[in-house]
C-alpha cells in the first residue's frame, strides 16, 4: 500500500541531544497523602479526559470520580479538597500505584497539577515507565518506610521531603534518610532531562545494520503495508 | 548452549544495542497504533521535524471512540469526532495504513492485528494500549506502551527496555466444559493478584492452554496485564500456524513455509529456567466471576462476596472495604444472588468470532430478562460480517440482545455505551474499575456463556448447571 524509504537521508541536526524535559536533580517539597493501594489510572484521570490532543490541561481531571461524595459534598479524605495539602509536589500513595491502562495522560494529569516525585511501595509497570519520560520520578521505598511517612505526613502539617536524584535519597525534615534505587541509564536522562528519542537516533547505523540483516534471516517480517 | 525461554529467543533476536546497565535498544517488528494514545506523539514528531522510520511496519485504526450504531452520520460528539478526525490525517500526512470507521476491517485494533495476519510469532509487537499483551497468544512479544513510546517507536522503529522477568504459569488437567480461557486468566489474577506479574513476561503452559483455541489463547493473553505483567505469550503451534495460514498480511507460499520452521524454535527450550513458576489446575476452575473493583478481587460463581473482616492483612481489609461500598453489596451475599441491570458482550478480550459462536450457543431460544438490558459489541467488522453469514445476530437478536457495531463500545464507556450510576453490569471485558464503564457503574467482570445465562436469568446463574 504505502512506499518505505529504508536509509532514507538523515539529518544531522536530529543527532543533537535536544532537552526537552525538565531535568530532575533535587526536590524539596510538601507531601500529599493518597491512601490507597492499587489506584489505576482510569481514577487518576477518568476516560473523559482521553478525548483530548493535547497534552496540557489535564490537572481538572485529576481523580475526578473521587473529589464528591455521593451527595454532592467534596470528598474531605481526597488531599486535593485539603487546604493544607494545596501546592504539593510529591504524593505518597501505596502499591501498585499507576496500574491498568497504559494512558500516559495519567503522569501527565499529576505533572500538571504539580506533582514532580511519586512515593509507593511499588508501581504498575507502563505508568513507572511514563513517569520518567515526563520528568517525574518514581521513588520506590520499602512498606514500612512508607508507612512512616504516611504517619508524619499526617502528623505535621506542610510535612515536606527532600528527594535527591543524584544519591538516591529521601530525607526527612527529623533527618531520616531513605535509599532508593533507580537504572542507571534512566537516572542520567532524568538528570539531564535528556530527549531520549535523539539519543536513540543517535544509533541510527546500529538500528540500520540490524534492519538489514534480519531482512536476510526473517525476510517475511519486512514486506510493509 | 544454555536452555532459552521463548522470552529469551525473541527479545535476544530484537536487541540492537545494550546500555552498559543493561537498558537495551529494542528493535520494533510492528505498532499498532489508534486514535486515543497517538495524537501527542505525532504532534512531537512534527514539532522536532521527525518522520516515522517505518511507516509500513505501523497499522492504525479508530476504536475507542467509535460509535457501535449507525455510522452514517459520523460521530455525535465533536471532541471525540475530531480525535478520530485527527488520527486520519496524522496517517495521511506520514503516510500510515489507516481502517477508517467504515472499513469492513476496522475494529479493536487487537482483534484487527491477529485477524490481518498483521501479528506473527517471534515478533516484536507494541501499542499505546495496555491489552497488547493480547497478541502474546502467537508467541509474539507484544506489550503495551505510553504516547512518549509511541513517538519513540515512530521515529526509530525501537524502544529503550529494561530486560523484564520471566514467569511461567502452568495450567494443566482438563477444563470444565462450561468454562472457558477467561476463566482461566480471572482465576490465575485471583491467585496471583493484580501486581503478581509485575516487572514479569509470562509464559502460558501445560495442556489446558494447548487445548485452547487461538480465540482462546487471546483472552488469556489480553488479561495479563490485569496481573501486572506486561506481556503474556503462548508458544506458537498447529493452532497457531493454521490461524495464520492465507492471512492478508501472513507471508504466503514458500516464505510461509520458512517462516513456519523459523517459528517451531520459539519454544521454550527443555531445563530452561523462569524467574517464577506458577501452577494451577484447570479442573478446578469454576466460571468466575468478580465482586470488587480490581480484577484480582474475583471468586466462582458458587462462591459468596467476601468478608473484609476475614481478609488476612489490613491492606487488603480497606481495599476489600472500599469495593464493596463501591459495588454495594454485602458480605456473604452468594453470587448467584446478584441482580443485573446491564449485560455487555464485547471488548479486546471476548468479542471475537468463537465468542460470539459460544454466546450464540447459550442465548439461542433464550429471552433476556424484562429488567435486563444487554447488547453484543463485535470485535471487528469482520467478526461481525462473519457472525451475520453465521446467522449469530439473528440468535442474539430474537433472544433481545442489541446487535452493535465493532469497537470498545462499554469496555471503557469512551463512546455512548456508558453504564448510568448505580448500574450493575456482568461484562465479558477486562477491567472493573471504579467508573470504568462508566461513572458510578459496577462492573462484574465474566465469559461470555455467563453474560449470556446473567442476561437471562436477571442475576448470575452457575451455568454448569443452567438450563
Amino acid at each position: 500500500m504505502f512506499k518505505v524509504e529504508y536509509n532514507r537521508p538523515f539529518n544531522i541536526e536530529l543527532l543533537k541531544f535536544t532537552v526537552v524535559m525538565h531535568p530532575f536533580t533535587t526536590l524539596t517539597g510538601l507531601v500529599a497523602p493518597l491512601d490507597r493501594v492499587n489506584v489505576d489510572t482510569d481514577q487518576i484521570i477518568p476516560k473523559q479526559f482521553l478525548k483530548t490532543i493535547e497534552r496540557t490541561g489535564l490537572r481538572e481531571g485529576l481523580f475526578l470520580d473521587w473529589r464528591h461524595k455521593k451527595d454532592g459534598t467534596p470528598d474531605q479524605e481526597l488531599f486535593l479538597n485539603q487546604p493544607r495539602y494545596q501546592g504539593a509536589t510529591i504524593l505518597l500513595t501505596r502499591d501498585n500505584f499507576g496500574c491498568g491502562s497504559s494512558r500516559e495522560h495519567a503522569p501527565w494529569a499529576l505533572l500538571d497539577q504539580g506533582f514532580r516525585c511519586l512515593i509507593a511501595p511499588s508501581f504498575a509497570d507502563i505508568f513507572y515507565n511514563n513517569c520518567f519520560l515526563n520528568g517525574i520520578l518514581p521513588v520506590v521505598l520499602k512498606a514500612e518506610e512508607v508507612q512512616a511517612l504516611f504517619q508524619s505526613v499526617r502528623a505535621r502539617e506542610g510535612y515536606q521531603l527532600t528527594v535527591d536524584l543524584a544519591p538516591q535519597t529521601v530525607t526527612t525534615p527529623e533527618g531520616t534518610r531513605y535509599s532508593f534505587d533507580v537504572d542507571p541509564f534512566r537516572k542520567d536522562c532524568l538528570l539531564k532531562g535528556l530527549d531520549s528519542i535523539g539519543l536513540s537516533l543517535h544509533h541510527e547505523p546500529a538500528i540500520a545494520a540490524y534492519e538489514n540483516r534480519r531482512k536476510a534471516e526473517a525476510p517475511w517480517l519486512f514486506p510493509d503495508l | 548452549m544454555a536452555a532459552k525461554t521463548m522470552f529469551d529467543k525473541i527479545w535476544e533476536s530484537h536487541v540492537v544495542r545494550e546500555e552498559p546497565d543493561g537498558t537495551t535498544l529494542l528493535y520494533i517488528d510492528r505498532h499498532l497504533v489508534h486514535e486515543v494514545t497517538s495524537p501527542q506523539a505525532f504532534e512531537g514528531l512534527k514539532l522536532a521535524e521527525r518522520r516515522p522510520r517505518r511507516p509500513g511496519a505501523t497499522l492504525a485504526v479508530p476504536d475507542h471512540n467509535v460509535p457501535t450504531t449507525d455510522r452514517r452520520f459520523g460521530i455525535a460528539d465533536p471532541v471525540s469526532a475530531k480525535q478520530v478526525k485527527t488520527l486520519e490525517q496524522n496517517c495521511k500526512h506520514f503516510g500510515i495504513a489507516f481502517f477508517g470507521m467504515n472499513d469492513v476491517r476496522q475494529g479493536i485494533v487487537h482483534v484487527i492485528g491477529p485477524e490481518q495476519g498483521f501479528t506473527l510469532p517471534g515478533m516484536t509487537i507494541v501499542c499505546g494500549d495496555s491489552h497488547t499483551s493480547t497478541h502474546g497468544a502467537f508467541g509474539a512479544l507484544a506489550f503495551g506502551i505510553g504516547t512518549s513510546e509511541v513517538e519513540h517507536v515512530l521515529a526509530t522503529q525501537c524502544l529503550l527496555q529494561n530486560r523484564p522477568k520471566t514467569m511461567q504459569v502452568r495450567v494443566e488437567g482438563t477444563l470444565s466444559r462450561h468454562c472457558s480461557a477467561k476463566d482461566i486468566i480471572l482465576a490465575i489474577i485471583g491467585k496471583i493478584g493484580t501486581a503478581g506479574g509485575t516487572g514479569h513476561v509470562i509464559e502460558y503452559t501445560g495442556g489446558a492452554i494447548r487445548a485452547l483455541t487461538m480465540e482462546g489463547r487471546m483472552t488469556l493473553c489480553n488479561m495479563s496485564i490485569e496481573g501486572g505483567a506486561r506481556a503474556g505469550m503462548v508458544a506458537p503451534d498447529t493452532h497457531t500456524f493454521l490461524y495464520l495460514k492465507d492471512r492478508p498480511l501472513a507471508p504466503k507460499g514458500e516464505l510461509f513455509e520458512r517462516a513456519v520452521r523459523a517459528w517451531k524454535q520459539l519454544t521454550t527450550d527443555s531445563g530452561a529456567k523462569f524467574d517464577q513458576v506458577v501452577d494451577l489446575r484447570a479442573d478446578e476452575i469454576a466460571p468466575q466471576v468478580t465482586w470488587g473493583t480490581s480484577p484480582g478481587m474475583v471468586t466462582g460463581v458458587n462462591g459468596k462476596v467476601p468478608d473484609p473482616r476475614e481478609m488476612p492483612d489490613e491492606k487488603s481489609r480497606k481495599a476489600a472495604e472500599h469495593a464493596l461500598e463501591y459495588m454495594a453489596l454485602t458480605p456473604g451475599t452468594p453470587m448467584t444472588k446478584i441482580k443485573l441491570d446491564r449485560v455487555f458482550i464485547g471488548s479486546c478480550t471476548n468479542s471475537r468470532i468463537e465468542d460470539l459462536r459460544l454466546a450464540a450457543q447459550y442465548a439461542k431460544g433464550k429471552k433476556v430478562a424484562p429488567s435486563v438490558h444487554a447488547m453484543v459489541v463485535p470485535g471487528s467488522g469482520l467478526v461481525k460480517q462473519q457472525a451475520e453469514q453465521e446467522g449469530l445476530d439473528q440468535i442474539f437478536k430474537e433472544a433481545g440482545f442489541e446487535w452493535r457495531e465493532a469497537g470498545c463500545s462499554m469496555c471503557l464507556a469512551m463512546n455512548a455505551d456508558v453504564l448510568q450510576p448505580g448500574e450493575r453490569c456482568a461484562s465479558t471485558s477486562n477491567r472493573n474499575f471504579e467508573g470504568r464503564q462508566g461513572k458510578g457503574g459496577r462492573t462484574h467482570l465474566v465469559s461470555p456463556p455467563m453474560a449470556v445465562a446473567a442476561a437471562v436469568e436477571g442475576h448470575f446463574v452457575d451455568i454448569r448447571h443452567w438450563g
